[in-house]
């Protein structure tokens, strides 16, 4: 066996089943559940998880579905229950707004994702801002970073951090990045960015890189890295983390986390709960393949079943759109449009 | 025939837009630009147009007011500076238009409530936000029709058309445009969604609306209202134009809209820029008309 360059490398990892698992149980995860597998992944010993509406803050909507208790209920009852883990947010401006944010702060939330679409770090000053203010953990979240390039996810990753964000992160929404693009990104930004502003990686494992796109980013700089307990989460779900902490205890990574009791809990209490087996099938992996927002997954298969187009259809066109995050209502539309094309809707309507 | 003289305050996308459809109006005429950067191209622009100018905000206009007889001022800065442009100009009888989400004078969207701000005679009105003004009526449109529960309106807007002031102000755009859904729309709540979305070539301005009613919706009529009101609205913003629906599920309506621009200083992806400064534009018409035939004199506010 050769010996790991990133032996004794130290990262934070932050779960994501209770915030991106949202999306793959379209939000129907109660608050009894969230505790359960909150004080799970508080026991072995897992730093930071993100408890939300899949959309963050302000998410419940006709949008994005609605969660079966409100952010404050879920936040305050996970978070008294906590030993050592901080619990987190997300909170994307345009939808979630900084009253919720103090709400959240009140219930508990110590930690938050601001995210932006990977070009329009702008729209994050203020919140940044009052993150900060609050003293929260701040994070820059760049979603779909696989719309800009390297030197612009550069260039927004400063903003950000000009703003107060003390951690940037290269968020790959659509599980399109290849290992390579994961790299150059983050060893860009850690090039670019003050020495102790952290670097994140968020992937998805619609082409079956989460793992390995981590391990990439970590060895390029990046010391968080968001991923979930047997990848609950949008389209194929996040980096498996019970796999992950698993290749990192091999590399000789420092996680802190108890990787047996992530396996455990990956069997006994993720993979039970799903209404689906979060895996790569044909419409995940038509989202790594054609850059697509992974949450847009099962709201495609509903608008597919409802007016008679393909979901692999449909995200295609939507990738070719170049639609992103929160543009959930387009999927509807451009199904509806897409069968008035091909004569399976009355043209009136 | 004589025409009413306006001021324009912020000489960003809004104000500069603002220009081309004051000039085509029949009964206003911009005589003043108000900016803060005497090298900006805004002013740069109004200049060239053929507008007065001052880099000195609101106070470099206080002089003129009188001598130019400047009656109406639309307001294009930021909710922070506003509600100071507005007291200073009240005070010498002109009347504000206000685009910026500050929203201290009553809210106007025209095809709904723009006939009683005339009959009430309000010296500020506010004309909520791109969003709103794109979506408002069609929820008016089903709230005429039977009771609606609650209303949400996804905006999606084309990057390179949104402006710093609001991207740095998107709280104020989400309250005050999911304020307006109840105060204007008649929904009972409301919530209002933005997204800046930065493809290449830009995207026309999107605007979804999601209304969920009481009781069943009855949809042969609110297909009928909504079309009405879309007609309305396309009298001053030709682009406003329906894509899908009116759809219904249960008790959810759901109108799928697209708003092209007249491409006057953005091209026509722009639409939000337009229906802000059309409906303004309408507004201001409304009250100009009204000054001219004489039914209605501007005077000024004294100060609280």
């Amino acid at each position: 066996m050769v010996k790991s360059k990133l032996e004794g490398r130290k990262v934070t990892f932050h779960d994501m089943c209770l915030r991106d698992g949202m999306h793959a149980k379209r939000e129907k995860i109660s608050v009894e559940q969230m505790v359960e597998i909150a004080t799970a992944l508080d026991r072995a010993n897992v730093p930071m998880l993100q408890v939300t509406h899949g959309a963050g803050l302000g998410g419940n909507s006709i949008q994005h579905g609605r969660a079966l208790a409100t952010n404050v209920e879920y936040i305050s009852a996970v978070a008294k229950k906590m030993t050592q883990a901080t619990v987190s947010v997300l909170l994307i401006p345009g939808l979630g707004t900084m009253d919720e944010l103090d709400e959240a702060y009140a219930a508990g939330a110590r930690s938050v994702h601001v995210a932006t679409h990977s070009t329009e770090a702008d729209t994050s000053p203020q919140h940044i801002a009052h993150a900060r203010k609050l003293g929260m953990d701040t994070t820059g979240f760049l979603m779909m970073a696989h719309l800009n390039d390297a030197a612009g996810l550069v260039e927004q990753g400063k903003l950000m951090e000009s703003y107060g964000a003390q951690t940037v992160y290269v968020t790959d929404s659509a599980g399109y990045m290849l290992t390579d693009d994961v790299t150059e990104a983050i060893t860009r930004l850690r090039d670019a960015l003050s020495p102790e502003t952290e670097i994140g990686f968020h992937g998805h494992h619609n082409l079956g890189l989460g793992v390995a796109n981590s391990i990439a980013a970590i060895a390029a700089g990046a010391s968080r890295i968001d991923a979930s307990v047997a990848g609950l989460g949008a389209g194929a779900g996040n980096a498996p983390l019970e796999v992950l902490a698993a290749v990192c205890d091999r590399m000789g990574i420092v996680t802190g986390v108890d990787t047996f009791a992530l396996m455990d809990m990956a069997e006994d209490v993720i993979v039970p709960l799903m209404d689906h087996i979060v895996r790569v099938d044909r419409e995940s992996l038509t989202l790594g393949f054609a850059g697509v927002y992974s949450t847009f997954l099962l709201p495609a298969k509903r608008a597919s079943a409802r007016f008679g187009i393909p979901a692999r259809d449909i995200l295609i066109e939507l990738g070719r759109q170049k639609m992103i995050g929160g543009q959930e209502d387009m999927i509807q539309d451009t199904a509806m449009t897409m069968a008035r094309e091909r004569g399976l809707l009355d043209a009136a309507e | 025939m004589k025409k009413i003289k306006c001021a324009l305050i912020g000489s960003g996308n809004i104000g500069t837009d603002l220009i081309y459809k004051i000039r085509r109006s029949e009964v206003l005429e911009p005589v003043w630009m108000v900016g803060i950067d005497a090298e900006s191209e805004g002013l740069k622009r109004a200049r060239d147009m053929g507008l007065k100018t001052t880099a000195d905000g609101v106070n470099g206009l206080l002089p003129h007011v009188a001598t130019d007889d400047i009656q109406i001022a639309f307001d294009a800065t930021s909710a922070y500076v506003h509600a100071e442009n507005s007291r200073k100009l009240n005070a010498l009888g002109v009347m504000m238009i206000d685009l910026t989400p500050a929203a201290i004078g009553p809210l106007c969207v025209p095809p709904v409530n723009l006939r009683e701000h005339a009959d009430k005679l309000e010296m500020n009105v506010n004309m909520i936000s791109c969003a709103g003004q794109a979506t408002i009526p069609i929820v008016s449109a089903v709230s005429s029709v039977q009771p609606v529960a609650y209303a949400e309106i996804i905006a999606s807007l084309a990057s390179k058309s949104v402006g710093q002031g609001t991207r740095a102000n998107l709280d104020e755009f989400t309250y005050t445009t999911s304020n307006a859904l109840v105060k204007v729309g008649g929904a009972r709540t409301g919530k209002a969604l933005a997204v800046i979305n930065p493809a290449e070539p830009p995207m026309i301005m999107r605007n979804t609306i999601y209304c969920e009613t009481d009781d069943s919706p009855d949809q042969a009529a609110i297909t009928a209202s909504v079309r009405t009101m879309i007609t309305e609205v396309q009298k001053y913003v030709p682009g406003y134009r329906l894509v899908n629906g009116p759809v219904f599920e249960d008790n959810l309506v759901s109108v799928f809209m697209e708003v092209a621009g007249l491409g006057d200083y953005l091209p026509t992806y722009a639409g939000n820029l337009d229906i802000m400064t059309a409906a303004a534009t309408r507004t201001a018409e409304m009250f100009a008309s009204e000054i001219l035939a004489g039914k209605l004199t501007l005077k000024p506010v004294e100060a609280a």
